[in-house]
């Protein structure tokens, strides 16, 4: 055991790990925080993207002491602290684009990790940046509306499907 | 996945005496490794992570032109930065998903040289030239079949040398739920002639398909390997393709490329 410590939704946090302790037990079972989901643990599903100084990665297939140092943001960290939800969950919600939600966390920071390189992408940019999350409930057409009316488009013209 | 020690080294020569120990292995991104350690299918004793080491990572411009890439260099630098060898970058650029990019590293890659990965494709057609902590290797000595390279144990693959080719395109035909190439062909066009790499085909690993090469040397166009296909004796079949298929893709897949590298 040695302990790792980040810098968690701009809050500094410790803990032990073993070698083999991957981010996202070390988020969910050290820190407690249990909102980055583990879907397939295999780097298919994207159920536990987080961003690692910045950038989207999947903390099931990242070591907890390779993120030693680096600063990480997880869904906790997206709403305000009072609760008010950010434009991208906000968006979420009204236009429902979860079922069971069990996808969510990743798909928001996912969406996130997009919406920060390309503030106004297209709808067929959003599918493709996509790629690595699977919604197993909503056909993604709401999840991709959300994050294009999350951009400030028109989203309409797209019906529902 | 059993445990193991870890160890972040921040220079190659202390990565060097790291990987001395006994069972220990490499860790670039870990994007293949850590799901197979998962799995139990390797059990090192000791991962030494190369992400810390400042000097393997980036992209430049050697004296010669070739494009210089440090071996823990992400596929989504190279996807970003590798502009002046747009083939490269756009094969980077397709490998995987968004968050594997960020962590996946071209050295990785071409060290596990997965038979269905894309970057061989990219290095073996480029003729790239594989820079080690003790040596330099050829693309055509470094593949070594299967998961196979010339590779010792321990030594650390620090730079890829691309000569940059005067046209090239990487056409892939995406396994849906892997997105690894169920085949995928590179075609790099130098002064000296023309070199096609094909990943995924073949039960030996990525291989030059030397029958088009000829063809395309003498004429850079779709028609002059119009009918051609390699044969099928050798190539992978599984429940995603039969062998026939893989090289019926070989052939479409070649054209394809040497269309849209144009």
């Amino acid at each position: 055991m040695s302990q790792v410590t980040m810098t968690v939704n701009g809050k500094e946090m410790s803990g032990d790990a073993e070698g083999r302790t991957l981010l996202s037990q070390f988020l969910r079972e050290t820190l407690g925080l249990t909102g980055t989901h583990v879907g397939c643990d295999t780097s298919q599903c994207g159920a536990c993207v987080v961003h690692v100084d910045g950038v989207a990665v999947k903390a099931c297939t990242m070591l907890a002491m390779e993120a030693e140092g680096t600063s990480v943001d997880t869904i906790e960290g997206q709403a305000a602290p009072d609760g008010t939800l950010n434009a991208l969950q906000q968006a979420f919600q009204d236009h429902h684009g979860l079922q069971c939600g069990f996808c969510t966390p990743g798909m928001i920071m996912s969406a996130a990790d997009l919406l920060k390189n390309n503030p106004q992408p297209t709808e067929a940019e959003v599918r493709h940046h996509l790629e690595g999350n699977i919604c197993r409930c909503t056909g993604y057409h709401n999840i991709v509306k959300a994050i294009l009316a999350a951009s400030g488009q028109d989203v309409s013209s797209i019906a529902a499907e | 996945m059993y445990n193991f020690d870890f160890e972040k080294p921040s220079t190659i020569a202390d990565a060097v005496s790291a990987l001395s120990a006994e069972d220990a292995q490499a860790l670039g991104g870990g994007q293949t490794l850590l799901p197979t350690m998962k799995q139990r299918l390797a059990s090192p004793s000791k991962l030494v992570s190369l992400k810390g080491i400042a000097e393997m990572q980036g992209i430049c411009t050697g004296d010669d032109g070739a494009l210089c890439i440090g071996g823990a260099t992400t596929h989504a630098d190279v996807a970003a930065g590798a502009g002046a060898y747009p083939g490269l970058a756009a094969l980077a650029g397709g490998i995987g998903d968004p968050a594997v990019r960020a962590r996946g590293t071209i050295g990785g890659s071409l060290a596990n040289n997965d038979p269905s990965a894309c970057y061989p494709a990219g290095a073996l057609a480029s003729g790239a030239t594989f820079v080690t902590n003790a040596r330099e290797i050829a693309a055509d000595d470094y593949f070594q079949g299967m998961f196979t390279t010339a590779l010792d144990e321990g030594e650390i693959l620090t730079e890829v040398r691309f000569p940059v080719p005067e046209a090239s395109n990487y056409q892939k035909f995406e396994q849906p739920a892997s997105r690894f190439a169920l085949v995928g062909v590179f075609v790099a066009k130098y002064a000296d002639g023309v070199r096609v790499a094909v990943t995924g085909a073949s039960e030996e690993g990525v291989f030059r398909w030397t029958e088009a090469e000829a063809a395309l040397s003498g004429n850079f166009s779709a028609n002059a390997i119009a009918d051609m296909t390699p044969g099928e004796d050798g190539m992978i079949s599984d429940l995603h393709g039969t062998a026939a298929y893989r090289a019926h893709l070989v052939g479409v897949l070649t054209r394809r490329a040497v269309t849209a590298a144009g």
